[in-house]
């Protein structure tokens, strides 16, 4: 067993290239991150919306978050990571690696915007009055008083998703693109050792770790600015 | 021209009509209690007047405006009429500075730097201009209602709505409130203030109004509502308060 999982010359062959494969890990992260904060708090802000003007909005948003929670993360990857392409449509892309990032935007915007919501509702709706008595808008109620506390509350679960996410970028190898556990895939099978997963395992660690400490750091943060007097 | 009249104002809350039919006129500079037992609508009255309860039948005029109509803009009315809760509601995520300069920023759009004056001048006419820069929680119950005061005062309002300011405070803190209330009262801001302190409201009070299940059962100089009143609901009111060491 030590030499399948644990061969120390073949953990030190299969690094590079894994690391290299892992770039993409990390680039498709990125990418569909910042996709999903804008997406998601959009979602949740519809969902927020009062009265029955807004109850169509309301309802797609409903249905968008059950439907891309419910469905497997691999499902939608394989749908339209083989679908898309096999299209043959024009101007759309043929890239694997875009369209499993698309999914994962997808299917994360769900997740995220549940977080978002949760932030939302637990900011009292006293807050909201206390806006609006001064004259703002629903609108710059919602930008300048509740959400800026919804979005700190929710800042440890928000990182819960993140680091989800950062593992399944892994599941868009499936779909081909040589990222990090595809590439030590690669390695395993032409050496019939395993060992290149535990590469390809410390590197996604390696990453989560810090994002879970910059998140203690923010929290402490913003812990600190409230509680020390300043002098004015 | 009144600063502020109701007319036949209802309002339910579900099958639960809170307020059955309130007239009250307030004139410029006028200072009025509301007084009466929780649950009386003293509360859904001032929250009525901001328009953050929309009212099911009446109308309400805001220096001779109805604001009231259909289609009256509300943020509009809101930047006239300055309210300051029982429970303060500060913004926690903002310092005192900017709890203050929002509403003149954002709404009435003044530059930054005048707001920031402004704000300034008001928080040290109130005692606060050491806590500009400091987060809500750090302050004391007192100085936060203190701050909440400021902050309505900053955007000039033609009428101040007060809501129970001091119910939420130790006891020790109530004065210094107090006193910034009396002050206001001396500019001649004109005040609708729900209150329980009834040394506090025969003092300032032009006008006491006895709140008694959704209607202004009695009105008039709070030396006589407050001693001698006509009716025995309100009779009975202040005998309980008496003998709750509350006046």
């Amino acid at each position: 067993m030590k030499r399948t999982f644990f061969d120390w010359d073949q953990f030190k062959d299969s690094m590079p290239e894994i690391a290299r494969a892992f770039l993409l890990n990390v680039k498709m992260f990125c990418i569909a991150e910042v996709f999903i904060l804008v997406f998601a708090l959009l979602l949740a802000v519809l969902r927020s919306l009062p009265g029955p003007v807004f109850f169509p909005l309301r309802a797609i948003a409903i249905v968008y978050a059950d439907f891309f929670r419910g469905v497997p993360t691999i499902l939608v990857i394989a749908v339209l990571g083989f679908g898309a392409p096999a299209l043959q449509l024009q101007n759309v892309p043929l890239s694997t690696t875009f369209w499993g990032i698309v999914a994962l935007i997808l299917v994360y915007t769900a997740y995220v915007s549940e977080v978002y919501r949760a932030g939302i509702e637990s900011v009292h709706p006293s807050q909201e009055a206390a806006a609006r008595s001064l004259g703002l808008n629903r609108w710059q109620a919602l930008r300048f008083v509740v959400l800026p506390q919804a979005v700190r509350r929710v800042v440890p679960p928000l990182l819960n998703d993140f680091i989800g996410l950062q593992k399944d970028t892994a599941l868009v190898g499936f779909l081909g693109s040589v990222e990090a556990f595809k590439q030590s895939q690669i390695d395993a099978a032409a050496t019939f050792n395993y060992t290149s997963y535990l590469a390809a395992a410390v590197l996604f660690v390696a990453l989560t770790i810090p994002l879970a400490r910059f998140t203690d750091w923010l929290i402490a943060r913003d812990r600190r600015r409230r509680q020390t007097a300043r002098v004015a | 021209m009144n600063a502020l009249e109701l007319h036949d104002v209802h309002k339910s809350f579900g099958d639960h009509e809170v307020l059955r039919g309130i007239d009250l006129d307030v004139a410029e500079h006028e200072v009025v209690c509301l007084i009466g037992a929780s649950g009386s609508g003293k509360s859904t009255l001032l929250r009525c007047v901001n328009l953050l309860e929309p009212i099911d039948a009446g109308r309400i005029l805001v220096g001779g405006d109805v604001v009231t109509a259909r289609g009256a803009d509300v943020n509009r009315v809101r930047r006239r009429i300055g309210i300051v809760f029982q429970a303060y509601n500060l913004f926690p995520h903002m310092t005192v500075l900017r709890n203050v300069t929002l509403g003149p920023t954002r709404v009435l759009g003044r530059p930054r730097a005048d707001a920031e004056e402004e704000a300034r001048a008001l928080l040290g006419r109130f005692g606060l201009a050491a806590r500009a820069a400091d987060y809500p929680e750090r302050l004391s119950g007192g100085q936060q209602q203190r701050v909440a005061i400021v902050r309505a005062l900053a955007m000039r309002p033609e009428l101040m709505l007060l809501d129970e300011v001091t119910s939420a405070l130790d006891p020790e803190l109530v004065a210094e409130v107090l006193q910034v209330i009396r002050e206001l009262a001396a500019g001649g801001m004109t005040m609708v203030i729900a209150t329980h302190e009834m040394s506090f409201a025969r003092d300032i009070a032009d006008r006491v109004c006895f709140l008694d299940d959704g209607v202004i059962l009695e009105q008039g100089p709070p030396e006589r509502i407050l001693s001698t009143p006509d009716e025995p609901r309100t009779q009975q009111f202040l005998q309980r308060i008496i003998a709750a060491g509350r006046m």
